[in-house]
C-alpha cells in the first residue's frame, strides 16, 4: 500500500490540533471566571462564589489537564512532521512559541498547582493572587501562539537566506499588522466559549429547580458577557476580514466563492461552490455587498480565484463553509444573549422553558465557532505553511514513511477518544453533582483531604 | 552581542533546563514507576500527595527544552524529534497517560484500577523511551543535509535499551529519595529498606554504559585520557553514592534526595564532557546547530536575562512554599 506522508502529516496535524483547541478555548475564559469568582469570594465573603469556585475548579482541572498533555504532543508534532518546516523558519517560529513557554505555560502550570492542593494552607489574598496567575498564563499563551500564527498568515520582517527565513525586524515579526485583531478575536472567541458553558450549566439547574441562586448568578453573568461580547466578535471579524482582503487575497476568494474577477463584487451568502466548472451551484446572492464587506466601499474591485495561478489555490468547500457555520454560530450567540437579557429584564427568564432548553442544547456553540473558525484560518492558508513563503508539501519530514504516521495517527486517535470519553464522562458527574460544596467520587482520595 | 556567546549561553541555558527536567521530572516519573510496586490503596493515595501539586510544572520543563531547541538550535529540533519519531510519539502517549491519571483518578470509581495502572505504565514508558533516545544519540544519528537519514526503528539497539533500564532504575531513585523527603510512616520505613539496591542497580548500568561509550568511541576515549582532569565528574558521582549510602542509617530525610541529585549531575556532566561541543555527537556541533544571531539575541534579552530568572525564583518559591511531609 502506497501511503502518503505529507497528506497524513496533515490529516494528523488537523486531527491532533483540533482535538487541542478544544481545552484552551474552554479554559482560558474559564481561568479569568474563576479569577473572577476568587476576587468576589475575597471582597465579598459571600459563599455563592465559594461553591461555585469549587464547583468550575473542579471541571477546570478536568480540562486543563487534558489541554496541558494534548498541547505537549503540539509542541513535539513541528519537528516530529514537519521537519524542514522546523528548519527554514524555525529562527521566527521557534522563538514565538519559545516565549510562550517561557512566559505563559510555566507561569500558569506552576500556578495551577498551588490552585488545586492548597486552598486550606494558604492566605485567601494569596489564594486569589494564585488564581490570577493561572488567568494571566493562559492569556499570554493566547497572545504568543496568535503571534506565530499571525506571522505564518502575513509573514513580515524577514529576509531569506540559502532558502532559510531569517528574523530581521521583531518589531513588525511580533506585533504584524493583523496580530493584535486576530488575538482579540481568539481571546473574545474563548470568552464567548465560557459563557456559553457557564449559561448552559446554569439554565439546566433552573430547568430542573435546582441550585436557583447559584445558577441565577451565572445566567446573569454569562447573558451579560455575551450580549456584550458579541457584537464586539462580529465588529472584530468584520476587521480580519478587510485584513484578509488585503493581505490575503486568494484566500478570501476562497471563502466566497468568487471564480472571477468583479466589480463590484457579489456576495454569495450560501452556495455549493463547484471547483471543476468553476461556478456556484444553487447560489443566493446579493451585488455589491460582497465589495462593501471587503473594504466598506460598495464598488471597490474584488478578486476572484481565477486572478491566482491554480497552484496556489486553498481548498475552496471547508473555507467556504467553515466560515459560514461559524457566522451562523455567531449569530445563534447574539440571538441567545440579547433575547436572554431581553427575558431577563421582563423577569421572565426561568418561565420561559424553551429559551432555558435552547441555553442548554447552545453549550458547544461557542467551542464549534472556535474550531470552524480555526478551520476557515488554516485551511484558507494553503497551500502554503508561511503565507507565500513556504508551501506545505515542501516541509513534510523527509525520513518519514506514511506507515509512522498512520500508525501514530491511529494511536492518538485511539488515546484522544478514550481520555475524551473518560473526561466528558467525569465532567458530567460533576455537573450532576451541582455546586453543593461536596466532594465528588471517593472521598478518601480527595484532592483536599489529608494534606498537612 | 558576539554570536559565539549567545551560542553557547543558549547552550547552557537549554542543558540546565534539560538538567532541571531530569531531576524535577524525573522524581514524579520515579514515583510513578515506584507506584506500580505499592503495597495498597493507602501508599499509592500517600506517593501521588507526594508529587501532585508540581508534576504538571515539572512536565512544562520538557516543553521548555522542546521549544528552547526549535527557537535556538533548529536544526537540533529537526533531526532529534524526525531520527526518534516513534519513540517520542510512545513517550507523548506515556506522558498523556500519567497526566490525565493522576488527574481522572480523583473521579473514578470503578475504573481507578484503569487510571492507576495508566499512572504507572505511563510512567515506565516516558522513563524507558527517554533513556533509549540518550543511549543512541550517543551511538551517533545519521545525518545528511541537515535531515535525519536513517531508519524507523534505528533506535533499538541493545545499547539503548541497556540505556533505558537505566534511566528507569534513575529515576526509580530519584523518586524513592522524594519519597523519603515528602512522607512519613510506613512508606518511609520501606523505601528506606529499597534504596541501597536501587543505588547499586544505577550505579552498576552507569559503570557499564560508560565502560561501553568508551570503548565504543575512540574520540571519546581520547577525550578523557587527554583531559584526565574530567574524572573529577566521575568521581563526584561516586561520592555522592557514598554519602547517599553511609547517610541512610542517619534518617536526615533530606538527604537521600540531595544525594541522588548529586549522583545525576556527575553523570550529567560527564556525558555532556565527551561529546563538547556537539550537540548531535559528531555530526552537529552547538555553532553548526545555531539559530542566526537576530533570532539568539531577540531571546537573550527577553526569555533569557529576564523571564528566566523569575521563573527559576518562583519555581523555588513554590517549592519553597509546599516544603514539609504529605
Amino acid at each position: 500500500m502506497n501511503l502518503d506522508p505529507l497528506l497524513l502529516s496533515r490529516i494528523q496535524f488537523a486531527v491532533t490540533a483540533s482535538f487541542h483547541i478544544i481545552f484552551p478555548a474552554i479554559t482560558i475564559g474559564l481561568s479569568i471566571w474563576l479569577a473572577v469568582l476568587q476576587g468576589l469570594l475575597l471582597f465579598t465573603g459571600n459563599a455563592i462564589y465559594q461553591r461555585l469556585f469549587d464547583f468550575w475548579l473542579k471541571i477546570f482541572a478536568i480540562l486543563f489537564a487534558m489541554g496541558v498533555v494534548s498541547g505537549v504532543v503540539m509542541a513535539f508534532q513541528f519537528g516530529m512532521n514537519w521537519s524542514v518546516m522546523s528548519l527554514k523558519s524555525g529562527s521566527v517560529m521557534g522563538p514565538l512559541l519559545g516565549y510562550e513557554t517561557f512566559t505563559a505555560f510555566l507561569l500558569e502550570a506552576t500556578f495551577l498547582g498551588l490552585v488545586l492542593y492548597t486552598r486550606n494552607h494558604v492566605r485567601q489574598g494569596f489564594y486569589f493572587f494564585s488564581c490570577c496567575m493561572v488567568a494571566v498564563g493562559a492569556t499570554l499563551s493566547s497572545f504568543w501562539i496568535l503571534c506565530n500564527n499571525s506571522w505564518m498568515q502575513v509573514p513580515l520582517g524577514y529576509e531569506l537566506i540559502n532558502g532559510k527565513i531569517i528574523p530581521v525586524d521583531w518589531r513588525s515579526i511580533v506585533l504584524g499588522p493583523v496580530f493584535l485583531n486576530r488575538w482579540m478575536h481568539m481571546l473574545v472567541s474563548t470568552f464567548l466559549t465560557t459563557a456559553m458553558c457557564v449559561l448552559a450549566v446554569g439554565a439546566s439547574y433552573v430547568l430542573r429547580g435546582r441550585h436557583l441562586s447559584e445558577s441565577r448568578f451565572m445566567m446573569r453573568w454569562s447573558l451579560v458577557t455575551v450580549a456584550i461580547l458579541m457584537p464586539l466578535q462580529f465588529y472584530l471579524g468584520d476587521i480580519s476580514g478587510k485584513y484578509m482582503y488585503r493581505y490575503q487575497p486568494a484566500k478570501f476568494a476562497a471563502i466566497e466563492a468568487r471564480w472571477h474577477h468583479e466589480q463590484p463584487g457579489t456576495e454569495v451568502w450560501f452556495a455549493l461552490p463547484d471547483e471543476k466548472n468553476q461556478r456556484n451551484l444553487f447560489s443566493i446572492h446579493t451585488p455589491s455587498v460582497g465589495s462593501w464587506i471587503a473594504t466598506g466601499n460598495w464598488t471597490a474591485p474584488v478578486s476572484g480565484l481565477n486572478d491566482f495561478p491554480r497552484k496556489d489555490w486553498p481548498p475552496i468547500l471547508v473555507p467556504f463553509f467553515s466560515f459560514r457555520i461559524m457566522v451562523g454560530l455567531g449569530l445563534l450567540i447574539l440571538g441567545m444573549g440579547w433575547l436572554g437579557l431581553w427575558l431577563s429584564w421582563r423577569r421572565r427568564l426561568e418561565e420561559t422553558r424553551w429559551f432555558l432548553w435552547s441555553a442548554v442544547l447552545a453549550f458547544p456553540s461557542g467551542l464549534l465557532a472556535v474550531i470552524v473558525g480555526w478551520f476557515t484560518a488554516e485551511v484558507g492558508r494553503q497551500p502554503w505553511v508561511v503565507y507565500g513563503l513556504l508551501r506545505t508539501s515542501e516541509t513534510v519530514t523527509p525520513s518519514l514513511t506514511g506507515q509512522n504516521v498512520l500508525t501514530t495517527l491511529i494511536v492518538y486517535m485511539l488515546v484522544y477518544s478514550l481520555i475524551l470519553f473518560f473526561g466528558c464522562y467525569y465532567v458530567y458527574r460533576i455537573f450532576r453533582m451541582g455546586p453543593t460544596g461536596e466532594e465528588v467520587g471517593n472521598p478518601a482520595v480527595s484532592r483536599l483531604s489529608g494534606v498537612h | 552581542m558576539e554570536a559565539y556567546c549567545l551560542q553557547i549561553f543558549w547552550a547552557g541555558l537549554i542543558a540546565f533546563a534539560l538538567f532541571m527536567y531530569v531531576v524535577l521530572d524525573g522524581y514524579d516519573l520515579g514515583v510513578g514507576i515506584l507506584f506500580g510496586m505499592a503495597r495498597d490503596d493507602h501508599d499509592r493515595a500517600t506517593m501521588l500527595k507526594a508529587i501532585e501539586p508540581f508534576w504538571d510544572g515539572n512536565e512544562v520543563w520538557l516543553i521548555l527544552v522542546g521549544a528552547g531547541l526549535f527557537a535556538a538550535f533548529p536544526m537540533v529540533y529537526a533531526i532529534f524529534l524526525p531520527a526518534f519519531y516513534l519513540p517520542v510519539a510512545l513517550m507523548l502517549i506515556g506522558l498523556i497517560f500519567r497526566g490525565v491519571s493522576i488527574e481522572f483518578r480523583y473521579h473514578s470509581n470503578q475504573m481507578r484500577w484503569l487510571w492507576d495502572w495508566g499512572f504507572f505504565v505511563g510512567s515506565l514508558i516516558v522513563s524507558f523511551v527517554q533513556g533509549t533516545a540518550i543511549g543512541r544519540m550517543v551511538e551517533g544519528l545519521p545525518v545528511a543535509d541537515g535531515q535525519y537519514a536513517g531508519g524507523a526503528f534505528d533506535w533499538l539497539t541493545p545499547f539503548s535499551l541497556l540505556c533505558g533500564l537505566g534511566l528507569v532504575l534513575g529515576y526509580s531513585l530519584l523518586g524513592a529519595a522524594w519519597l523519603i523527603l515528602r512522607t512519613d510512616g510506613d512508606i518511609h520505613d520501606w523505601l528506606y529498606c529499597r534504596i541501597r539496591w536501587l543505588l547499586i542497580s544505577v550505579l552498576t548500568i552507569l559503570a557499564g554504559v560508560s565502560v561501553l561509550i568508551l570503548l565504543m568511541n575512540e574520540r571519546v576515549m581520547a577525550r578523557w585520557f587527554g583531559h584526565v582532569y574530567l574524572f573529577t565528574f566521575p568521581v563526584f558521582t561516586l561520592l555522592a553514592s557514598v554519602g547517599l549510602w553511609i547517610g541512610i542509617p542517619k534518617k536526615r530525610d533530606w538527604f537521600p534526595y540531595v544525594m541522588a541529585v548529586g549522583v545525576f549531575i556527575g553523570a550529567y556532566l560527564s556525558l555532556t564532557a565527551s561529546f563538547w561541543p556537539y550537540m548531535i555527537p559528531y555530526s552537529v556541533s552547538i555553532a553548526d546547530a545555531a539559530a542566526p544571531v537576530q533570532t539568539l539575541s531577540f531571546l537573550f534579552y527577553g526569555a533569557g536575562v529576564v523571564v528566566f530568572p523569575i521563573v527559576l525564583l518562583y519555581t523555588a518559591f513554590i517549592y519553597w512554599k509546599l516544603r514539609g511531609k504529605v
